[in-house]
């Protein structure tokens, strides 16, 4: 178990050696957010901007404009909703290089409640003309997406959970990692659950159970929201029976409006079910709890599988 | 010593009276746009590009480039203006403002038009933004300067004051803001909507440089601006004592005038009284 906000602080300090015109920007939560340890390192390149996220992002934006790569981080509730309008028109409008990099995605952020769980930042940052959207699975490929927004071009939102997580990848294995190609972790043929960040894992492990149970699944990782990666998402509609989407944010809006959209689009005959969070706000409690409250564990992925194959 | 001589300011106050032309004329074209922003902020405009800043049209990217930023972006007319003056993009194109298919938008869009350095129009991001280019230049040691403009009514906004702390904090010392205070926003005077006075006293308990100046005096702008860029341990505010639809009569401190562009015949006044006052500059040269 590794958190991924760790391999994001310590993928800073790398991509800081390597590129010195990489500055990163926190509002008071540096600690939570892991840049505190590039600010250890480079404490002229970071700048803490204090609980003022608005002005962070608009400040970013400045920054970039001078051939800065800024990473901008904060809680994902506070990365998007607060400052949506400081995205728009100085980060995504203006094609801006900003990164921003937020941690504390999806209810799985637990105890502090709905005000901290964000559950609508894929959909607010994938409506966003230029924007690109990426929800990493694990701390490997949490380090390697950095790694590739370090050295892309234009407006960028990737999110972390709070929580440690296992490790699914090697780092070699992620070698040729791209933005906006989805990754087949494991093949099947009966149906192709497509996930997101937090719900990659218990994916995989649903795929175990479903194998005892006959079926086969094929697990993808579809990293990238945005640009969503088209081609993968026909291919597993034409060779697999069925699809699924799972991702721990609203059942409105994020991965799987996405992929419905895609299926609705080219008049895909398929059977297919969006699992996320029901269009509420959650509550306070442990983890595990709100994930099998809300749906959204390896159980529930079976349920569904076994439901919509039959 | 003053940078200038008195030809220098006679030559300034000709460009802000072509440059007024310049938006009424955009503006009737148009028939939409925002007079009364446009043209209390144009002689500050004129100074900075026409004498104070370190520019080249030519080469609107140089890293060393002094930077201007127009927070309060409705009033962009007057910045297109002067940026076509300059030499940024022919002066012909101005007759297309907010056209379909033309770069010059309703607002400024840095990814269109040269010289415009922030996309901006939804008030109250562009000090944030210039404090951004300010790190940068702190970053880089260069000594570029970097300039902003805000409405009056545009400091109601809670991100102009984050972004005056952090500019204190930082000792944003390149940094210069204009304060375009004519007292009037859409729903009326500034006092009555949600009071901003002491302008003065609320900049300067922010740790700003505080000066205060009457933003159509051209010989003052210039002063201010040379006082500014030798004041070396905080960022300068300059708040310009301007009137709203200065230059035309009927406009003037006139809230009618926030956005809505010339009637015919309110056009034809209006140049024939920036005529008036361009042949009366000229004889006294």
């Amino acid at each position: 178990m590794v958190n991924p906000r760790n391999a994001y602080g310590e993928t800073l300090l790398k991509m800081g050696k390597k590129h010195p015109n990489l500055v990163v920007l926190d509002a008071d939560l540096s600690k939570s957010t892991k840049t505190i340890i590039f600010a250890k390192k480079y404490p002229e390149r970071f700048f803490e901007m204090g609980i003022a996220e608005a002005n962070m992002m608009s400040t970013a934006a400045g920054l970039a404009s001078c051939g800065k790569i800024p990473f901008v981080s904060t809680f994902a509730v506070f990365a998007t909703g607060r400052v949506y309008d400081q995205i728009r028109m100085d980060i995504a409008y203006s094609e801006a290089n900003v990164k921003i990099f937020a941690t504390h995605g999806g209810i799985s952020v637990g105890k502090d409640g709905a005000s901290h769980q964000m559950i609508e930042d894929l959909a607010l940052m994938r409506v966003l003309p230029n924007m690109t959207v990426l929800a990493p699975s694990d701390a490997t490929q949490t380090g390697k997406i950095v790694e590739l927004m370090a050295e892309s071009k234009g407006p960028m939102y990737a999110r972390v959970g709070r929580a440690n997580a296992p490790i699914i990848y090697k780092e070699k294995e992620l070698k040729d990692l791209k933005i906006g190609k989805g990754i087949t972790v494991e093949d099947g043929s009966d149906v192709s659950i497509i996930a997101c960040g937090t719900m990659v894992e218990p994916a995989l492990d649903a795929r175990k159970r479903l194998k005892k149970s006959g079926i086969s699944a094929r697990i993808i990782d579809m990293h990238t929201i945005k640009p969503l990666d088209v081609d993968l998402v026909k291919k597993c509609a034409k060779e697999t029976n069925a699809i699924i989407t799972a991702e721990e944010h609203s059942i409105i809006g994020g991965l799987g409006s996405a992929v419905a959209e895609i299926i609705a689009d080219n008049n895909i005959p398929i059977k297919f079910k969006r699992m996320g969070v029901p269009d509420k706000f959650a509550e306070s409690g442990e983890p595990k709890d709100l994930l099998e409250k809300y749906k959204l564990n390896e159980k529930h992925i079976v349920n569904v599988s076994i439901k919509l194959v039959k | 010593m003053k940078h200038y001589d008195d030809k220098t300011v006679h030559e300034l106050d000709l460009m802000a009276v072509k440059i007024r032309k310049h938006v009424i004329e955009m503006l009737y074209r148009a028939k939409s746009g925002h007079p009364g922003g446009s043209l209390s902020a144009v002689d500050a405009l004129v100074a900075l590009y026409f004498h104070h800043m370190n520019h080249n049209p030519k080469k609107p990217c140089d890293p060393n480039r002094d930077r201007f930023i127009l927070s309060k972006g409705h009033a962009v007319p007057a910045l297109y203006g002067v940026l076509a003056e300059s030499g940024y993009f022919p002066v012909k194109e101005l007759k297309r403002l907010r056209e379909i298919n033309c770069m010059l938008q309703g607002h400024p869009v840095c990814t269109y038009v040269p010289g415009i350095e922030a996309s901006t129009g939804s008030l109250g991001h562009g000090l944030s933004f210039a404090n951004g280019v300010a790190l940068a230049g702190w970053l880089d040691k260069k000594d570029y300067n970097v300039y902003v403009m805000l409405g009056d009514g545009e400091t109601d906004e809670g991100q102009v004051w984050e972004a005056a702390a952090v500019a204190s904090h930082y000792k944003l010392k390149h940094l210069t803001a204009f304060i375009d205070r004519n007292y009037l926003q859409i729903d009326g005077n500034t006092e009555d909507v949600l009071r901003l006075e002491s302008v003065r006293k609320r900049w300067g308990s922010f740790g700003w440089y505080v000066i205060e100046i009457d933003g159509h005096d051209m010989k003052q702008i210039l002063d201010a601006l040379d006082e500014a860029n030798n004041h070396k341990n905080q960022p300068t505010v300059i708040v310009l004592n301007t009137v709203k639809g200065k230059g035309v009569s009927f406009m003037e401190n006139n809230v009618d005038f926030h956005g809505v562009p010339p009637n015919e015949m309110e056009y034809n006044i209006a140049m024939k009284e920036l005529n008036f006052l361009q042949e009366k500059l000229e004889a006294n040269n």
